[in-house]
């Protein structure tokens, strides 16, 4: 099957730290990837250049068989990428609702409108967008009442809403209650399986990675050093030093 | 040569007070985040007390000592200004800010013109400078090569406080992250009181030692304020550095502007800095403003079209206004008929200010390209009425679309502040090219046609046309790009991952809001029959965002509520009391202290809101 998105040798640095080298990847449609690494390991950089937020400094990325790399997000999205944040954003002076009609509205290019309601378009794919992610009761709340829970979920309804091929969620728990966290993952685990979505998310809860990634990708400062299955990930030694430590004092038992 | 070397000394020893002043502003906006408009009335205040207090006091020790004296009077008062107001308001939008320091600066110079009079007040010369020093066989003032000395040697003396004292660090360190400062455990408060006391100094300062130099009157405020402005963005906000070097550039290029382009002096200088901030958005040494860590108010109040209830209500306004010719004379008639004028010049900058989040302070370009589009369609081409009324506003839109290319660009202040460059750029064309624009003498006979010629006929066509217009803008607001509009304004973030070109939308925009304000000044030009550049004066920019601030920011009604009640109470104001300033300024500090959410956001949507809710209770 042929991917949905190509990263070919990505590379970016701020200065005289490489906080990308050289990182390829690949994400299918139907197939949910994670991206891991320990802090600073350059998880947010590889998916920032992938959405278009940082041009990188070298590297390709082909989508929909073009490359679309230093492209603006916008244009990225227009291809059927859908993004949620690390710490959300959402549209604050919007009702729930209208934070959804409008990435619909966007997407069939109706933006630029200047007549009609804009709070009575989209109007029916956007309720059943909220009750996809079960936030239809919510719909005519003020978004900046939300819970930060809610938030993500509307997000994630913000996310699929442009009808995208591929997901690209940053943190997507980042900031929830364990028990959230399992219930928001477990959501967008089964909408992509449902909708033969392509997925690559951020993560540092290891129990969501393990559960919901059919595919784990292991970055460490700037660079891959493993990929594979999760159980493959897991008994990776590489991966458990750099998540464990390399203490050389432990490997030969002297220690003790 | 020598004239050339006699300018440039000339040019310099302006610089010197520039940078006094200019400093102090950009102190108090690096530390408090607030653009202090009344930063002007402090420098004036400072040539004032100069000029009263060397007056009484002769001598050297008198002169120097009253000079002295000013400048610190002048820090007490700034001082206390920023602990009895500003105080109140850190939180408050900035837009808020600056309306709170524009209403200082109108009772200034009320007080200004009750204590010392209308007349131009010139401060005796400095002992032992009042003679002049010969160069390269000119003669050019000692006391004008005092000051150049003056200059370098303030820059230092603030650099030593700011980087070898812990105040210093403390101030450098609050420019940078005062959220992190007050984490600290660092009395905020009295930093900032502090902060504001020495950049009014510095302010107060600059005033008293131009008192010997230039004529001191009650508008020196405006003046000078605006050329601050220039030097502090073209510097970069927060930067003193910056600040000298920005206002060496400007009072330079004053003094050769009139000597070798005269025609177009007046523009040369906001050229220059729309020249800077195309190239560096931040200015020369400015850095990029570190994000605020708490997000200004969340606007929880979602905005929603009129009910049939609420547009039965429009339509009852309407229909009671489109009756005032029943109960006003022709003078009441040309005061709605201005009021609605003012309307839609109010609900076209709301539409960028509330909307869309661009605050401007140009807005009276648009009015004014309207307004001269109109009468020139006439001088010119001899159109009639009716076609000039289109050409006003398309010349807006034109300029807006112009105009509006470069601001979306920039970000925060500095966008507002290169609407403001742009503006003055506008008002000096018209103001220098007597050909085409009468220069200060105006276009006059632009009187409309006799079937509108009558009070109450021009009354019924503005109505409906600010009806139509302002039906359309509110239209707008709540259409699919009015939403990406506010889309923008909400998250940059967001609104470029789902696919909106900030840019392009909020360029649009401009021009939208642009074409309102020269409908807007079209129908000024007909109703006074007369063109002035007074129509693009930062007053008049100002006017208007204090009407849409009035009537409050976070609904849709603000501006029409904002607009009514300030021309009635400025007109009121004029005709009943001879300090229509002083009361002026002192409401709006009140409105600000009161209502910081506007009359329509604090008193009628609450009630409104109310209402609504015991009628849902009722039904259910």
């Amino acid at each position: 099957m042929s991917a949905l998105i190509e990263a070919h040798g990505l590379a970016k640095a701020y200065g005289g730290v490489h906080a990308v080298r050289g990182v390829s990847l690949a994400v299918s449609p139907g197939e949910i990837v994670a991206l891991i690494g320990p802090n600073g390991a350059g998880k947010t950089t590889c998916f920032n250049m992938l959405n278009g937020q940082i041009r990188p400094d070298a590297g390709t990325i082909r989508l929909d068989g073009r490359d679309i790399a230093g492209w603006p997000p916008r244009e990225v999205s227009r291809l059927g990428v859908g993004r949620t944040f690390q710490i959300t954003a959402t549209f604050a002076s919007m009702s729930v609702i209208e934070n959804v009609q409008m990435v619909l509205l966007s997407h069939a290019g109706r933006l630029g409108c200047l007549w009609g309601l804009a709070t009575r378009a989209e109007r029916a794919p956007a309720e059943a967008l909220l009750t996809l992610v079960g936030m239809l009761d919510e719909a005519g709340r003020p978004s900046a009442e939300l819970a930060y829970g809610d938030l993500k979920r509307l997000e994630l309804a913000m996310a699929l809403a442009n009808d995208p091929g591929l997901l690209l969620m940053d943190e997507p728990t980042a900031g929830m209650s364990p028990r959230d966290r399992v219930e928001l993952m477990a959501l967008t685990a089964g909408i992509a399986r449902e909708k033969h979505l392509g997925v690559l998310f951020t993560e540092h809860d290891m129990d969501v990675v393990f559960r919901h990634a059919d595919r784990i990708l292991v970055l460490s400062r700037g660079e891959l050093i493993a990929e594979g299955r999760p159980d493959e990930v897991r008994r990776n030694p590489k991966v458990q030093a750099v998540y464990l430590g390399e203490g050389l004092a432990y490997r030969d038992g002297r220690a003790r | 040569m020598q004239l050339f070397v006699v300018q440039l000394l000339s040019g310099l020893a302006s610089a010197a007070s520039l940078f006094l002043v200019a400093s102090g502003l950009s102190l108090i906006f690096g530390v408090t985040r607030i653009v202090n408009f009344a930063h002007g009335a402090f420098f004036m205040l400072g040539a004032y007390l100069a000029f009263t207090l060397t007056e009484r006091f002769s001598g050297p020790l008198g002169f120097w000592g009253s000079m002295a004296l000013a400048a610190v009077l002048v820090g007490l008062l700034g001082a206390l200004f920023e602990m009895l107001l500003l105080r109140r308001i850190y939180r408050a939008p900035e837009l808020f800010q600056l309306l709170a320091t524009f209403g200082a600066t109108l009772v200034v110079e009320d007080v200004v013109l009750l204590i010392w009079g209308p007349e131009e007040l010139l401060g005796p010369r400095a002992p032992g400078l009042a003679g002049a020093v010969e160069v390269i066989g000119k003669r050019v003032p000692s006391y004008d090569v005092f000051l150049i000395l003056l200059g370098p040697l303030v820059l230092a003396l603030l650099w030593l406080i700011l980087h070898r004292t812990r105040w210093g660090v403390l101030v450098r360190a609050a420019t940078q992250d005062r959220d992190m400062v007050a984490a600290l455990g660092v009395n905020q408060k009295w930093l900032f009181t502090g902060v504001f006391a020495l950049g009014t100094f510095l302010a107060g300062l600059g005033g008293a030692l131009q008192a010997p130099r230039e004529a001191a009157d009650h508008t020196m405020d405006l003046r000078i304020i605006i050329e601050i402005f220039v030097v502090v963005v073209i510097g970069g906000l927060g930067s003193i550095e910056g600040a000298f070097v920005a206002a060496i550039l400007v009072s330079v290029l004053n003094a050769f502007g009139i000597l070798i382009v005269p025609k177009i002096s007046l523009v040369l200088v906001f050229l220059l800095m729309a020249i800077v901030l195309v190239i560096r958005p931040t200015g020369l040494f400015g850095r990029r403003e570190g994000a605020a860590r708490m997000s200004g108010a969340v606007v929880i109040n979602v905005w929603k079209p009129l009910d049939l209830d609420g547009f039965v209500i429009a339509l009852a306004l309407v229909a009671a206004a489109a009756l005032a010719p029943l109960a006003l004379g022709p003078y009441g008639l040309a005061v709605a008929t201005e009021i609605a004028i003012f309307v839609l010049f109010a609900a076209s900058l709301h539409l960028l200010v509330s909307v869309g989040g661009l605050a401007s302070f140009g807005h009276a370009a648009f009015l004014g390209l309207g307004s001269y589009g109109a009468a020139l369609a006439m001088k010119l081409a001899g159109s009639p009425m009716l076609p000039a009324l289109v050409a006003g506003p398309l010349l807006a839109a034109f300029g807006a679309a112009v105009i509006g290319w470069f601001v979306v660009r920039l970000s925060g202040v500095y966008a507002a502040m290169l609407t403001l460059a742009f503006a003055q750029i506008l008002w000096s064309i018209a103001f220098q090219w007597t050909p085409v624009t009468g220069g200060d003498n105006g276009l006059l006979g632009i009187w409309p046609p006799p079937w509108a010629a009558s009070a109450s006929h021009f009354y019924w066509l503005t109505l409906a046309l600010v009806v139509l217009a302002v039906a359309g803008l509110r239209m707008i607001i709540f259409s699919p790009f009015g939403y990406a509009l506010r889309a923008a304004r909400d998250s940059d973030l967001r609104s470029e991952a789902i696919g909106i070109d900030r840019r392009r939308v909020q360029w649009r925009a401009f021009v939208i809001a642009g074409a309102g304000a020269g409908l807007a000044g079209a129908l000024f030009a007909f109703l006074k029959g007369s063109v002035f550049p007074g129509a693009m004066s930062v007053s008049t920019s100002i006017d208007g965002l204090v009407m849409v601030l009035l009537g409050g920011v976070e609904t849709v009604s603000g501006p029409i509520v904002g607009a009514v009640v300030y021309k009635l109470l400025s007109i009121w104001l004029v005709s009943h009391t001879d300090y229509s300033k002083l009361v002026l300024g002192l409401v709006i500090i009140g409105l600000v202290l009161l209502f910081p959410k506007g009359i329509a956001g604090s008193i009628l949507l609450p009630r409104l809101r109310r209402v609504a809710t015991a009628r849902e209770k009722a039904a259910t």
